[in-house]
């Protein structure tokens, strides 16, 4: 045996991470009150682990017999997965603090589960995604269930288990086909077995491994548990689900397709058109009835999915680009607007109905403001920085010749556009409801950058824009 | 008759569907649901050791292992959750996990 320990470098992020984690659960077990320490820790572990990424040489580095891959398209998800992520931690600090007081390991799990992003995001062959996404799943799970004492949230954590691992069933099954009928499970001999073609064993493995993926991104015809679990899980759970896991299940999803099957793009742009649209119109219609906040952001998180894999469809290097400037936006967009909703809280306690919203330009201009500029944005209306999101994936479509694709997308995007003007309308033009508690400094802070993201990046669109390119071309 | 790959396969292929129906169908009890899980992993793992045979390579295998050891960490948290559910409700019926609809 002469084998050498694998190059640990391209991991440092992960291996940060992982072993913060289990310090701070040391910490947060043998110290007593120790939960605002683990909290920072925690931030501070995330911080480290996007810098550490941004610090590790260029180009692409791999490891472990090449199932870890370190590129510019990984470093850049990366950031956002764990910039999200410790966003997700700092939103949760003014939440419920008598109960969060006593449960330090809401952080911990967070920051196992940013591990787990970490992984999927760099995989590069079957085991390291299965690996990967079940890392990320499993402290999912158990955060879906953080509000031990509470029906719904316990609920929310049973279905979410239940549906998740039943995906994670049809993506092995999926795995094991394409193995089979490849004989190797490295994305690159992936692609080398199926430059000629594919027969329909390597098909069918291909739909189940889609379907599994489709699940972890809640686009339909897989999105059943997103709006139970989005409403019944505590609220800085569903602010952290609709951003980080978001973007690690897209950026998974982008390298199967792109680097595991580029020899047979039309039969899995075919599926990606489908799920598309269908995620977009779902997306678009079943949010206009919705009274409660949380259900309607599930539904509006739905119909992004369906906007992100637009580009994912095109198949091409602008379209991976052009997923990437979205996701960015995406999560700017929606960590802000949890923001707002993670300030929906009266003396009684937190409140999630629309209607507790009407009057807010009365009551609490600032907030009105931004959150109807976060809405604006996420209905897609120029100058914000949706619409940019919007205009780069529908490029791609047009590009590729995807102009139904396209056409759909932007009709779903006028029907998207009605329920967010809707909330703006009832926020300024309503009789006022009861005042809310002043707003707490941390969300302040989300919504304050975030907000401004949205507004200026107009301005100065290109760092952004070249990060997405250098990250889209390590792909091709 | 010698038994080939794809008599395996068609083993594996039964069990996932039964799997498959055991998750939608059933009405009665969550702890079925959990089994039913286990059964769709473990139509995965029979198809991964017969492709490893078949194709003489050790990977195959090595994933079934893994395979094995993830689905041991998800049921322990499954069942978790499970009791956690349980201790709210006062029930672990299928039809009475309906707070929020969907």
């Amino acid at each position: 045996m002469n084998q050498q320990l694998p190059s640990l470098y391209p991991v440092l992020p992960e291996i940060v991470l992982a072993c913060g984690a289990m310090a701070l659960l040391m910490l947060g077990a043998y110290r007593k009150r120790s939960t605002s320490l683990v909290d920072l820790g925690a931030v501070a572990l995330l911080i480290l682990a996007a810098f550490v990424v941004l610090w590790l040489p260029g180009g692409t580095l791999t490891t472990f017999g090449g199932s870890f891959v370190l590129d510019d398209f990984a470093r850049l998800l990366k950031v956002l997965a764990f910039v999200a992520s410790a966003a997700a931690i700092v939103m949760s600090l003014s939440y419920d603090p008598v109960e969060r007081q006593q449960r330090f390991e809401y952080s911990i799990l967070i920051v196992l589960s940013a591990v787990g992003m970490g992984m999927l995001i760099s995989a590069a062959d079957l085991i390291a995604l299965y690996v990967g996404l079940e890392l990320m799943s499993l402290a999912l799970y158990v955060v879906a269930a953080f509000s031990r004492d509470d029906v719904r949230s316990s609920e929310a954590g049973l279905k979410y288990f239940v549906l998740g691992a039943l995906s994670s069933g049809m993506l092995l099954y999926g795995c094991s086909l394409i193995y089979g009928f490849t004989g190797t499970v490295s994305f690159a001999g992936i692609a080398k077995a199926t430059q000629a073609g594919a027969g329909i064993g390597l098909i069918f493995g291909l739909v189940f491994l889609f379907a599994g993926l489709c699940f972890k991104v809640s686009a339909v015809p897989f999105h059943m548990w997103t709006p139970d679990v989005y409403e019944g899980a505590p609220t800085p759970v569903t602010a952290f689900f609709a951003a980080a896991p978001k973007v690690a299940g897209i950026a998974i999803f982008v390298r199967v397709a792109i680097t595991a099957f580029p020899g047979i793009v039309p039969q899995w742009q075919q599926i990606l058109v489908f799920v598309s649209i269908a995620s977009m119109t779902l997306g678009a219609f079943a949010a206009i009835g919705q009274r409660n906040i949380k259900r309607l952001m599930a539904y509006s998180s739905i119909g992004h999915m369906g906007f992100a894999l637009i580009g994912l469809a095109a198949g091409s290097a602008t379209g991976v680009q052009g997923v990437l400037i979205y996701m960015s936006i995406y999560l700017a967009m929606t960590l802000g607007t949890f923001a707002c909703i993670l300030s929906m809280r009266r003396a009684e306690g937190p409140v999630e109905q629309i209607s507790d919203l009407s009057g807010l330009a009365r009551t609490n201009p600032a907030m009105a403001f931004f959150l109807a500029l976060l809405l604006f944005s996420l209905a897609g209306i120029p100058p914000l920085a949706g619409f940019f999101a919007k205009y780069y994936v529908f490029l791609a479509a047009m590009q590729s010749g995807l102009f139904t694709l396209a056409v759909l997308g932007v009709l779903a995007s006028v029907v998207g556009a009605y329920y967010y003007l809707l909330i703006v309308k009832i926020m300024y033009f309503d009789e006022p409801a009861p005042n809310f508690q002043p707003m707490p400094a941390e969300l302040k802070f989300v919504l304050g950058v975030t907000g401004l993201f949205n507004l200026l990046f107009f301005v100065y669109p290109a760092p952004l824009l070249q990060a997405a390119s250098t990250a889209a071309k390590s792909l091709f | 008759m010698t038994i080939g790959l794809g008599h395996y396969l068609s083993v594996a292929a039964i069990l996932f569907t039964l799997g498959i129906f055991g998750i939608f169908i059933n009405r009665k009890n969550v702890i079925v649901i959990l089994m039913s899980i286990e059964l769709i992993l473990l139509a995965v793992n029979i198809n991964l050791v017969a492709f490893s045979t078949h194709l003489g390579d050790i990977v195959g295998q090595v994933f079934a292992m893994l395979v094995l050891t993830v689905a041991a960490a998800e049921a322990a948290i499954g069942l978790a959750i499970l009791v956690v559910y349980f201790r709210n409700r006062g029930s672990i019926a299928v039809e009475d996990i309906n707070l929020m609809k969907g």
